[in-house]
């Protein structure tokens, strides 16, 4: 007489087979896992392109600084030289130049319309100044100019830089709380999963128990069912994420805030760390789910 | 084997056992018996370590139940053959892998020669592949006593194994016990079937307990 394999393949298998097939709810647990992970990478990409503007916008300004110097029409020139004078002398200061006539009244322009008489206007004179990569003291430049143009006054762009700076980081740990949330909203699911699929399946269990079966052993059946079909979601939710994410316009000179969200470079390895993730979430919240229900059942 | 001494047990409502005191002696056979709802199943419970006692300290393998953990409690399970009235398999897997379970669930082999010849023994070979719900209440009795010996356990726990059969199958639950019996394993059957004590004793020394007001005594030769 032939009697079928009692034992198939491996322990692990032989665990999964002790639990009856999970019904047609099983793919819910796929589906918010994948539809977690797909929010899960534009949260991402919000995050990083947050932090990439705020760097890229502050570095821009940081790198310039403009003197303005107000003086009366028959100081400005000394003034000037002696501003230009001090910037020679201080380290830190690439390149600076004044900015001429005709540059400021092109950058007036679309506040007061083609032509105006720069000439006849008060207008202050402006000098750019760029800073090296070892940076100048500004504090130190501020006194000094003081003391030699007194009407001259620095602005190293801190007052713009400061709260883009802030917006920015704000905005990234918004990015940061939701992937927590989304992370934190697919564990409480999963466990809710977990612990249905143990209570519909609470007379099989009596059966393991009652011919000796540990808890870590009817965990287990549990635990990498949940793992894998979390995995497997959040594999495809992942991918439709990146595709998402790829579609969007590429960022070009014109394009502002809103083109600039994706990825870049090393980035782009960010998503591919979901699924793995989502799948550590799930092991965890199934296994600690599973222990707990199995304690309340024997 | 099991033992116990001045347990007591009481649900919410009040006390079902008190002052018990007993020892199941290896290779001995007791059968327990009382009315429905003198605590059997309870007494039984208590010897699988699926309920603790209330009170007094019931000792299994030498260990007290209380301080067992759940693995513990597992372990020692692979130690005791239980059999229900109402005997539960995992309905979607076959006869043959039911069995294997004890084996299963602790990461171990089973034999298929061994496995051949329990199925044999209990007139089973031919249901092998069948799946539980297809099988009759005297087949799955007999394969809830097969997978309870499977692992050679040293104690076998029956809570009224022939309560949903006919008398000719319990006959033959009854020999198939008392052949465990001589096999040296100690046995403990809950029954309120007298006819099927009377039938043991003339086969093999049994004992007989008999749950009374909360007690369990063992009762006399007559029954």
């Amino acid at each position: 007489m032939k009697l079928p394999k009692a034992k198939p393949a491996s322990p692990a298998t032989r665990a999964l087979e002790v639990v009856p097939p999970s019904g047609p709810t099983a793919w819910l647990t796929t589906f918010t896992a994948g539809a977690m992970t797909f929010l899960c990478v534009f949260a991402l990409a919000l995050s990083l392109a947050s932090g990439r503007l705020a760097t890229r916008w502050s570095e821009a300004l940081a790198k310039t600084a403009t003197i303005r110097l107000s003086a009366p029409v028959e100081q400005v020139q000394i003034q000037t030289d002696a501003i230009l004078a001090t910037l020679a002398i201080t380290p830190g200061v690439a390149s600076y130049r004044v900015i001429d006539d005709a540059e400021t009244k092109k950058l007036l322009e679309p506040w007061f319309g083609p032509g105006l008489p720069v000439e006849a206007l008060p207008i202050p004179r402006l000098i750019e100044v760029v800073e090296a990569d070892q940076p100048y003291d500004s504090e130190g430049l501020r006194q000094r100019l003081t003391a030699e143009a007194p009407g001259a006054v620095l602005d190293d762009h801190t007052r713009w830089r400061r709260p883009l700076a802030e917006a920015a980081s704000r905005i990234r740990l918004l990015g940061v709380l939701s992937i927590v949330l989304i992370g934190a909203a697919m564990a409480a699911m999963i466990t809710l999963a977990a612990r249905a699929a143990l209570a519909t399946n609470a007379e099989e269990i009596r059966v393991l128990r009652l011919v000796g079966a540990k808890d870590s052993y009817i965990a287990r059946a549990f635990v990498r069912r949940f793992t894998l079909r979390t995995l497997a979601g959040a594999a495809v939710g992942a991918a439709a994420g990146l595709v998402g994410v790829a579609a969007l316009p590429a960022a070009d000179a014109a394009g502002g805030f809103l083109t600039g969200l994706g990825f870049s470079g090393t980035g782009w390895l960010w998503p591919f760390a979901l699924p793995p993730l989502a799948a550590i979430v799930a092991f965890l919240a199934t296994r600690r789910a599973a222990f707990q229900k199995l304690r309340e059942l024997t | 084997m099991i033992s116990f001494e001045n347990v007591a047990y009481s649900y919410g409502g009040g006390e079902l056992l008190s002052d018990v005191s007993l020892k199941l002696a290896p290779g001995s056979f007791h059968f327990l018996t009382g009315p429905s709802g003198a605590g059997k199943s309870t007494f039984l419970k208590l010897a699988y370590a699926e309920l603790r006692p209330t009170s007094g300290r019931v000792t299994l393998f030498d260990n007290d139940v209380t301080k067992l953990s759940r693995d513990d409690v597992a372990r020692a399970r692979r130690r005791i053959g239980i059999v229900h009235q109402d005997c539960k398999f995992l309905d979607h897997m076959t006869l043959a892998a039911n069995m294997a379970l004890p084996f299963t669930v602790s990461d171990r082999e089973s034999d298929a020669q061994d496995m051949d010849e329990l199925l044999g023994w209990v007139g089973l070979k031919h249901l092998a592949d069948a799946l539980p719900p297809q099988m009759s209440g005297g087949e799955r009795q007999r394969a809830a006593l097969a997978r309870a010996v499977i692992v050679d356990p040293d104690v076998i726990l029956a809570d009224e194994p022939t309560g949903n059969v006919d008398w000719e199958m319990s006959l033959r639950i009854l020999t198939l016990l008392v052949e465990l019996n001589k096999m040296g394993k100690t046995i403990l059957v809950a029954t309120h079937d007298l006819n099927l004590i009377r039938q043991a004793k003339a086969q093999i020394q049994a004992r007989v307990l008999r749950i009374a007001k909360h007690r369990v005594q063992l009762a006399g030769a007559d029954l």
